[in-house]
């Protein structure tokens, strides 16, 4: 059983494609993970998840609600956590919550008992009657989640829950997030960040120029990639001729799928291989033709390598090349309603 | 939405809609309230202003010969209908900041995102804010203009200018809810509210009636929202009071309490309905 649909999302802001066909299952009770670099689509396709923005076409359903015929009724189902959440300073945590629980219309004896429940569970105690202008980043994003679940949910969804925070609150986010799963609830997050999708997720998506460009179980995405990963350099900055030389060197060596010259990396090289047993015989390889080795990594096929496999760019470089070119605050600008 | 989409939506809830769109709309209001009370500054600041008005302009003209202003009122019991007026009209053209600010920070969003019974809660929020404000602050310069002796409205005389407050801040606080909306940004709001504030002051009979005016000046006081406001206040203060009587005297002809009273009914909701599918579309 599904409780997402998305089917052929388009959404563009003026020329800007951020969805491109976009089509998506989530399981029931799954912890699913977003993965893609930033502007490959994450918070376009939640935000459309969450009604707070209409898709130029496609479907998109939760628990088999339409988004946009029934917002209202998706609303009461969804719990959401938005990457940059506005609080208001003035008020406390502690008003926030109340005003969070009055406007999903609990019941005033219930919302009490709830966010009592929520303070405990989160361990806001000793500053949940502080105004929320005083909180650091840690402490926001766990009142947050405590306005996130307030409701109980059936289903929650984060958009880049723990960029920004110290590795305490994360790791405290992590462990929230796998109680929930295991007490039933759907947990959809967004992540740049391959360890958090790996760590959490049980089902997953690789988001690439608004599109799924993978899709499965994290273990099943990596062994349908097969083999492991070489990076090799002869040097600590290569040009390109020569790694072209030692590439046409090293693509002849039994046991070697692939060898790709990363131009990002310093011209580093990065090969598919059939398991460590190619190793010694890489190194003869460069030997007989008194090549030098500068380093060498082996490792397991990644969640990476799956990006790289299917956009021909690692995670990293995607980040940094978009990171650059986005001007985020004419973006909220424009978002604005 | 079809009307029996809502009607489905309605039953699929738990409570019934109008406790939920009570409790939605009282914990927006009590949110601009705790705000107030944390951050007083402005209210204060909306008291202490008219304030300074009513006690300068009072005073400066003090001296004024007997029987410059028709019907021999003093000046100050003639600039308290004024005062009154653009407090409450001041008060009310801010009422798009909050919102604005809410927009701007995203805070919009998480109500957006919430499964309001209606998104007009947003609004309701504002405008309970607003008009209680506003007559907060009314009241405050009536009791100062009484204790320095520019008199007090009758019963009836309150009553009058209680209604014509409350029509006056509707039509103005729609009118910056709809601003707040349409704008970009609260910048260009603080703008458009700075500009229009003064000058609508100057072109009403707030400071003189428009028998001193030149004729363009009159002209523009006549069709000035806020003189249909402070012509029935002033008459409340002037005495026994009768709305069947001409209380203006514009170059266009003459207006009685009812008429004026009639073109702010008609201004609050030709506002309302020009403003409220802009913010249909905006909360959709
Ligand atoms: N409000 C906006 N106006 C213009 N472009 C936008 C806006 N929001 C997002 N974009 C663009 O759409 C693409 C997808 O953005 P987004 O969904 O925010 O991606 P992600 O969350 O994965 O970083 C990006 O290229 C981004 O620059
Ligand atoms: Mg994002």
């Amino acid at each position: 059983m599904y409780l997402i649909e998305l089917q052929d999302l388009v959404k563009s802001y003026g020329t800007v494609k951020a969805l491109n066909g976009l089509s998506l299952k989530v399981p029931t009770g799954s912890l699913f993970g977003l993965l893609g670099p930033n502007g490959s689509g994450k918070t376009t396709t939640l935000r459309i998840l969450c009604t707070l923005l209409s898709p130029d076409s496609g479907k998109a359903s939760v628990a088999g609600l339409d988004v946009v015929k029934d917002p209202r009724s998706v609303r009461r189902e969804i719990g959401y956590v938005a990457q940059e959440v506005a609080i208001d300073k003035i008020l406390t945590g502690f008003e926030l919550l109340q005003l969070q629980g009055d406007l999903y219309h609990l019941e005033p004896k219930d919302r009490n008992l709830r966010i009592a429940e929520l303070i405990e569970k989160l361990e806001m105690q000793s500053w949940i009657n502080r105004r929320c202008g005083t909180y650091s980043g840690g402490m926001r994003r766990r009142l947050d989640l405590a306005s996130g679940l307030l409701h109980r949910p059936q289903l929650l969804v984060l958009d880049e829950p723990t960029v920004g925070l110290d590795i305490e609150s994360r790791t405290a986010i992590w462990q929230l997030l796998l109680d929930l799963k295991s007490q039933g609830t759907t947990v959809l997050i967004s992540s740049h960040y391959l360890e958090e999708v790996e760590a959490l997720a049980d089902q997953m998506a690789i988001l690439d120029k608004g599109r799924v460009i993978a899709e499965g179980k994290p273990e099943d995405l990596k062994e349908r990639l097969g083999g492991d990963r070489v990076t090799l350099k002869v040097r600590e900055f290569s040009n390109e001729n020569e790694s072209e030389k030692v590439r046409n060197l090293l693509v002849n060596v039994r046991g070697v799928r692939q060898v790709v010259v990363n131009c990002v990396q310093g011209f580093s090289l990065n090969l598919v291989v059939d398991d460590e047993s190619v190793l010694p015989r890489l190194r003869e390889a460069l030997d007989r033709s008194k090549i030098q080795l500068f380093a060498l990594s082996h490792s397991r096929a990644s969640l990476d390598d799956v990006y790289l496999q299917a956009t021909g760019r690692t995670l990293m470089d995607a980040e940094l090349a978009a990171s650059n070119q986005r001007d985020v605050k004419l973006e909220n600008k424009q978002a604005m309603r | 939405m079809t009307s029996t989409k809502a009607i489905e939506s309605i039953s699929s809830s738990k409570g019934s809609v109008r406790s939920d769109l009570r409790q939605e709309t009282l914990a927006l209001t009590r949110r601009l309230f705790i705000q107030l009370v944390r951050r007083p500054s402005t209210l204060i600041a909306g008291v202490v202003q008219p304030l300074i008005w009513l006690i300068l302009f009072g005073a400066l003209f003090s001296n004024a010969p007997e029987g410059l202003l028709p019907g021999g009122m003093s000046y100050g019991r003639f600039l308290g209908a004024g005062v009154i007026v653009f407090t409450a009209f001041s008060g009310a053209l801010n009422a798009g900041l909050p919102v604005m600010f809410d927009r701007e920070f995203g805070f919009l969003n998480r109500l957006l995102v919430a499964p309001l019974s209606s998104r007009n809660s947003i609004i309701f929020a504002s405008v309970i804010y607003i008009t209680s404000i506003s007559l907060i602050q009314s009241l405050a310069i009536m009791g100062t203009a009484f204790l320095l002796g520019y008199g007090w409205p009758g019963t009836t005389g309150l009553f009058v200018v209680l209604l014509t407050l409350l029509l006056l801040v509707f039509a103005v606080t729609a009118l910056s809810l709809g601003l707040a909306f349409a704008l970009p940004g609260h910048i260009e709001l603080i703008a458009v509210i700075f500009v229009i504030n003064l000058p609508l002051l100057f072109a009403s009979t707030a400071l003189a009636p428009i028998s001193f005016m030149p004729v363009w000046l009159g002209w523009l006081a006549a069709v000035n929202p806020l003189t249909f406001a402070i012509e029935p206040i002033r008459a409340a203060y002037g005495g026994p009071l009768d709305l069947g009587l001409v209380i203006l005297h514009a170059p266009y002809g003459d207006l009685t309490g009812y008429g004026c009273l009639g073109i702010l009914i008609a201004l609050s909701i030709g506002l309302f309905f020009l403003i409220s599918p802009l913010l249909n579309r905006k909360l959709a």
